[in-house]
């Protein structure tokens, strides 16, 4: 049915139809209605679930991690120091091949302090073994978790799954939402069922010990994983795309790539905002294009790489930056072109960090730009302050 | 691909933990056992075995050589004695 | 593709006034018809009495802009002690509209004669229905009768969604009220 409701409503109503059998989470900006709606419907009698309250995102994580190894599916959502704070858990969900999905509604990483939205929090946890996924609008954000528990929850993946939504931006954001019935839910979503669960009338350690005889293999079997997931996401978008008549998810997104000389590289919200500038540029007969990366662990190379091989000019535009590196993506788009014929110029292009709003014109500044000297990490829309 | 992280109950059973010890080994020489079982409940190794007095013992291909037993026997009828 | 309709509005508050139910309130009322809209808020400090800001873009399609709006077609001033330390009136459209929360009207210097300024007693209405000066919804009924963009009997549709009861029906009430004040 289709609703008018803010993005974090949206996902606690979905999540819900996911039936979770166990939500902990900790509150924080810009995470809070997400969890707060979920407890709203716990006490309205509408969800009926464990609802464990932590006093940390490590003990909410931690309490995730628990019930998913007794074979219950469970749910939690951070932001920021929240996700930094459960770092350590996450690496363990993961390697211990645990099918949580969490929502991380993105927001800046202190110091300074900064509640607004960027990719740092999630883009610093991209090494762990989870699948990554970036959402659009808040549609696609919604669409995205259920997607999400059945890629996760599938035998052949058994992969935890991040859903990343743009905190204010979607998070605090309205628009139109089609919520599934209950029924399409359930026949697209079977029930979680773990082989090798703990359970106390079959005992079974779970976390054993992988000395350096064992521990590589154990990386390299999700690394392996990680290469299925890439056929396995379209299947299930478009599994998804049957059933509920949307179509949402997948590896990436092409919009005006055709014929375009200058494309943008981008993840999230401001893909939105891309688009709109494409439309307008191209109306000046411009050759301009997007691609968007939704997933974007596993890196989608493959499909990265057809996309852009036609293309003369690539910036990538990153919320996030590694601090005396580079943009992680930029570093990574650039690596598709080793060896290879074509020889793209590739810019890299820092946007948005801590809530900068990003308007059409910072998009036609990078299309501008792009024209110009190849860039490696240039910083959009900052201010002339003096540096001391 | 999956490799999983579990292992079946008894699999601890498959390390033969009984080659770490390096000088002494205890003795149960059960002749002064009021079988309290203080060594029983504090083997690190779970590997001592016995019901009535003077019939406890443990099991060498576990026993780390750790003399918990000995110290803790309020009878002093566990001894550590070197390896043969 | 036919040309595309895109109207954007601005909404000065400060933190705790409700902004962002008023934006959302309009936005509910804006989907009754069938019209999409993007109704998102944006702060300052996150406290009460902050200054802050809320925004609804409305169009005829799906809205992708996620930026904040710089140029609003509609203005609606809930709290207007925030004329006098902020430029409220920045990027105002030449045939923009604005809404007012005052019982006065304050002088306001450097408008076009283009751009509409309405004032409306919206806490007083307020305060003689519901008993707390909470304005926002006679603001909104208010904006119905300024612009043809929205209805007031899709605001009144999505206010009886957002509320019930009583509280629905002494909103309901202000919302008519502001609407009347100005058709008046």
């Amino acid at each position: 049915m289709k609703e008018y409701l803010e993005g974090s409503q949206a996902i606690a109503k979905v999540v819900a139809l996911c039936r979770p059998g166990v939500i902990s989470a900790y509150p924080i900006t810009p995470q809070t209605h997400i969890v707060e709606g979920l407890a709203q419907l716990v006490a309205d009698g509408e969800l009926k679930v464990e609802f464990v309250n932590v006093e940390s995102e490590h003990s909410a994580a931690s309490c995730c991690l628990g019930a998913l190894a007794t074979g219950v599916r469970a749910y939690t959502s951070t932001s920021s120091q929240g996700l930094l704070l459960m770092a350590e858990v996450i690496f363990n969900i993961a390697g211990l091949r645990l099918p949580l999905v969490l929502t991380c509604a993105n927001r800046a990483v202190s110091a300074p302090i900064n509640i607004w939205n960027d990719h740092q929090d999630s883009v610093t946890v991209r090494d762990s073994g989870w699948i990554q996924f970036y959402a659009e609008s808040i549609q696609e954000a919604a669409d995205l978790h259920i997607q999400g528990y059945r890629l996760s929850e599938d035998k052949r993946v058994l992969l935890p799954v991040m859903i990343n939504i743009d905190g204010y931006i979607l998070t605090h954001g309205y628009e139109v939402v089609d919520i599934p019935a209950q029924e399409l839910v359930d026949k697209f979503l079977p029930p979680y069922q773990l082989e090798r669960k703990l359970d106390p009338t079959h005992p079974l350690t779970l976390g054993v010990l992988a000395g350096p005889d064992y521990y590589m293999e154990t990386r390299f079997a999700i690394e392996k994983t990680m290469e299925d997931v890439l056929s396995i996401i379209p299947e299930i978008s478009n599994e998804f795309h049957r059933t509920f008549g949307r179509n949402t998810g997948g590896l990436i997104e092409k919009y005006c790539l055709e014929d375009a000389q200058r494309v943008i590289v981008a993840m999230g919200s401001v893909c939105g905002t891309i688009k709109e500038t494409i439309d307008e540029i191209r109306e000046k007969g411009e050759k301009v294009g997007l691609l968007k990366i939704i997933t974007y662990r596993p890196l989608p190379q493959e499909e990265i790489y057809q996309a852009l091989k036609k293309v003369k000019e690539i910036a990538v535009l990153e919320k996030a930056i590694s601090l005396g590196g580079f943009g992680p993506l930029y570093t990574e788009i650039k690596s598709l072109f080793q060896g290879k014929g074509e020889n793209p110029k590739i810019s890299g292009f820092i946007v948005g960090l801590g809530g900068r709003d990003i308007t059409k014109n910072s998009i036609k500044t990078v299309f501008d730009k792009l024209s110009g000297k190849q860039t490696d990490c240039e910083f959009i829309d900052l201010k002339n302050v003096e540096i001391r | 691909m999956i490799i999983h992280l579990t292992a079946k109950p008894g699999s601890a059973r498959n390390n033969k933990t009984g080659s770490w010890r390096i000088e002494k080994k205890p003795k149960f020489l059960q002749k002064n056992c009021v079988a309290c079982k203080n060594c029983l409940i504090i083997c690190p190794e779970g590997c001592i075995t016995g019901e009535e007095k003077n019939t406890f013992n443990c099991d060498y291909d576990f026993c780390k050589g750790c003399g918990l037993c000995a110290v803790i026997c309020p009878k002093q009828d566990i001894i550590m004695v070197s390896e043969e | 593709m036919d040309k595309k309709f895109l109207k954007e509005i601005r909404i000065h508050a400060r933190a705790g006034q409700g902004a962002i139910t008023t934006a959302s309130i309009l936005g509910d009322a804006l989907f009754e018809e069938d019209k999409f809209s993007y109704a998102f808020p944006h702060f300052g400090a996150a406290r009460m009495g902050a200054p802050m800001n809320a925004f609804v873009r409305v169009s005829d399609r799906p809205v992708r802009l996620r930026s904040q709006v710089y140029e609003p077609d509609y203005l609606l001033i809930i709290d207007p002690t925030l004329i006098r330390g902020f430029d409220v009136f920045k990027g105002f459209k030449d045939e923009g509209v604005a809404v007012i929360n005052s019982e006065a009207e304050i002088s306001l210097s450097g408008l076009k004669k283009s751009q509409k300024i309405f004032f409306i007693p919206a806490n007083k209405i307020a305060q003689e229905i519901i008993g707390r000066p909470l304005g926002n919804t006679a603001i909104l009924g208010a904006f119905c009768a300024v612009t043809d963009l929205v209805k007031i009997e899709s605001l009144i549709k999505a206010i009886n969604k957002r509320f019930s009861g009583k509280v629905a029906q002494q909103n309901v009430e202000t919302a008519k009220r502001g609407y009347d004040y100005i058709k008046k």
